[in-house]
């Protein structure tokens, strides 16, 4: 059995996708990652910085959350938080279950630092908050941003679990028009194409800026 | 003023009194079951340029870890212009310092180290600035004037937009000279400060030590495999060996007709 492509429904279904991919997929990946970069930042410095006896409860919630399901956590918070909008919802599941795996990464970046580094710090007085700001993270991130860029990506390619709460992004629409119009196969390729389209040249320039970004 | 000044010298430091500018009092360093130091007690005078000598292991690195704060004091203590650096005797018993107290003591205190340690992240002027403005809080303009002024004194006056891996390992280490001093340091450690570099560089980081030796009357300890330019710049030689002053006498004295069996034998060594 061969497979039917109708080049009508695939020019009908694209704009329809296309929509859905920037005011929702897009969306979500942006603001997911921003918050995501931004909460790993700080679990990657609490971690260090807090009293053991916090600090190992911290580790223990961030593995928590890495070991459980994006979906569960979506669910989860749906049902918790009944007030909220489900796109708001939705960053924060990307956010926060994102910024677990960031930490990770911001973590490696931190240890990456030589220790002379922290110790010219401390030779010149510098106090504890000026020298994260000012000499290590602006490190760590040199280190760190290919890595959290993968991440992105892989938080992009897991926006379609969030129909489980009702965020009807990309894929979720090519189901519904696949649906309506019996024509999945255009759809879902449609689909397919502009993720790829979006994720391929992410991951190209994000290799580039591994190298540009060595000292 | 606060009272936490039991050996009666200026609290803030500045204009110091009769206390010396060192003084390690019974000091003790452990590495987990290794001693390093074990009751080391030595006074260094203001203005005086120390330099310590002795076989690698013998603590003199140790020594200045824990002047610049590196190293946790596992006992004794340390006294800067007579003000106790991490520990503090209060009511006979040993109690560690608050942090607020130490960076205080602190900020008297720079470093050279043997790897540079510039920050990769910044330019050789921000290199030197960053601390003069957010921990002395002068001013920008101020900071820079500065930086500029000590970056010609090292023979760096072009290098101000650089970037520090751009700079050879000598430029580097005379960035780092200029950036400790931009501190205007009361006590300067130098530790090992030529032993990265190829040896047609050590010259030039030599030469500007020799200036600063010259110009300023900044007390230094100093460690360093350079015999001929510790004879040159400094007033005393301490020589250890496991972690105790073995032998103490003037440069001349020290590198021509040392006392201890164990001097002549290291010096013949490294000489």
């Amino acid at each position: 059995m061969g497979i039917n492509w109708d080049w009508q429904d695939a020019a009908g279904v694209f704009p329809l996708l296309l929509e859905a991919f920037v005011t929702k997929t897009l969306v979500l990946t942006v603001v997911g990652s921003l918050i995501a970069a931004a909460l790993g930042l700080v679990w990657a410095v609490a971690l260090r910085e807090l009293p053991t006896p916090v600090s190992k409860v911290l580790a223990w919630v961030l593995d928590v959350i890495r070991m459980t399901p994006l979906p569960l956590q979506a669910f989860f918070l749906y049902y918790v938080f009944v007030q909220l909008d489900v796109m708001t919802i939705a960053f924060i599941v990307l956010g926060v279950h994102y910024s677990t795996y960031m930490a990770e990464s911001y973590r490696a970046g931190i240890e990456s630092i030589r220790k002379g580094q922290w110790e010219a710090a401390t030779a010149l007085s510098l106090p504890k908050s000026r020298t994260w700001r000012a000499v290590i993270v602006p490190q760590a991130l040199r280190a760190t941003l290919p890595s959290l860029g993968n991440w992105a990506i892989a938080m992009f390619k897991d926006t379609p679990f969030l129909i489980v709460i009702g965020v009807a992004e990309m894929v979720t629409s090519a189901r519904e028009y696949g649906g309506e119009n019996f024509t999945y196969v255009e759809a879902f390729t449609i689909a397919g194409l502009i993720f790829l389209a979006a994720s391929y040249p992410t991951a190209v320039l994000m290799r580039r800026l591994e190298k540009r970004l060595a000292y | 003023m606060p009272t936490d000044n039991p050996t009666g010298g200026p609290a803030d430091g500045s204009t110091s009194g009769d206390a010396p500018r060192i003084v390690f009092q019974d000091v003790v360093k452990k590495f987990g079951d290794t001693v390093v130091l074990n009751g080391l007690n030595f006074t260094v005078a203001k203005g005086e340029r120390v330099t310590l000598i002795g076989p690698s292991g013998s603590g003199k690195t140790t020594i200045l870890r824990l002047l610049m704060t590196l190293e946790h004091l596992t006992g004794g203590y340390i006294y800067v212009d007579g003000d106790p650096l991490t520990f503090e005797e209060r009511n006979g018993k040993r109690v560690e310092r608050k942090p607020k107290d130490v960076a205080r003591v602190r900020r008297r205190i720079g470093m050279v180290f043997q790897q540079f340690n510039l920050f990769p992240n910044m330019n050789v002027l921000e290199n030197i600035t960053e601390a003069p403005i957010h921990v002395l809080g002068r001013s920008k303009d101020e900071a820079e004037a500065r930086a500029r002024e000590l970056l010609e004194q090292v023979g760096l006056g072009d290098k101000a937009d650089a970037h520090p891996t751009q700079l050879s390992g000598g430029q580097q280490q005379r960035v780092a000279i200029a950036r400790a001093l931009a501190m205007d340091p009361e006590i300067l450690l130098l530790d090992e400060v030529t032993s990265a570099l190829d040896p047609e560089l050590v010259g030039e980081v030599l030469g500007v030590l020799r200036e600063v030796a010259k110009n300023t009357d900044i007390t230094m300890l100093i460690v360093t495999h350079e015999m001929q330019f510790a004879q040159e710049v400094s007033n005393r030689v301490l020589m250890f060996d496991h972690g105790r002053i073995i032998e103490e006498a003037a440069p001349d004295v020290m590198f021509s007709n040392p006392t201890e069996p164990r001097t002549r034998e290291f010096l013949q060594a490294v000489l």
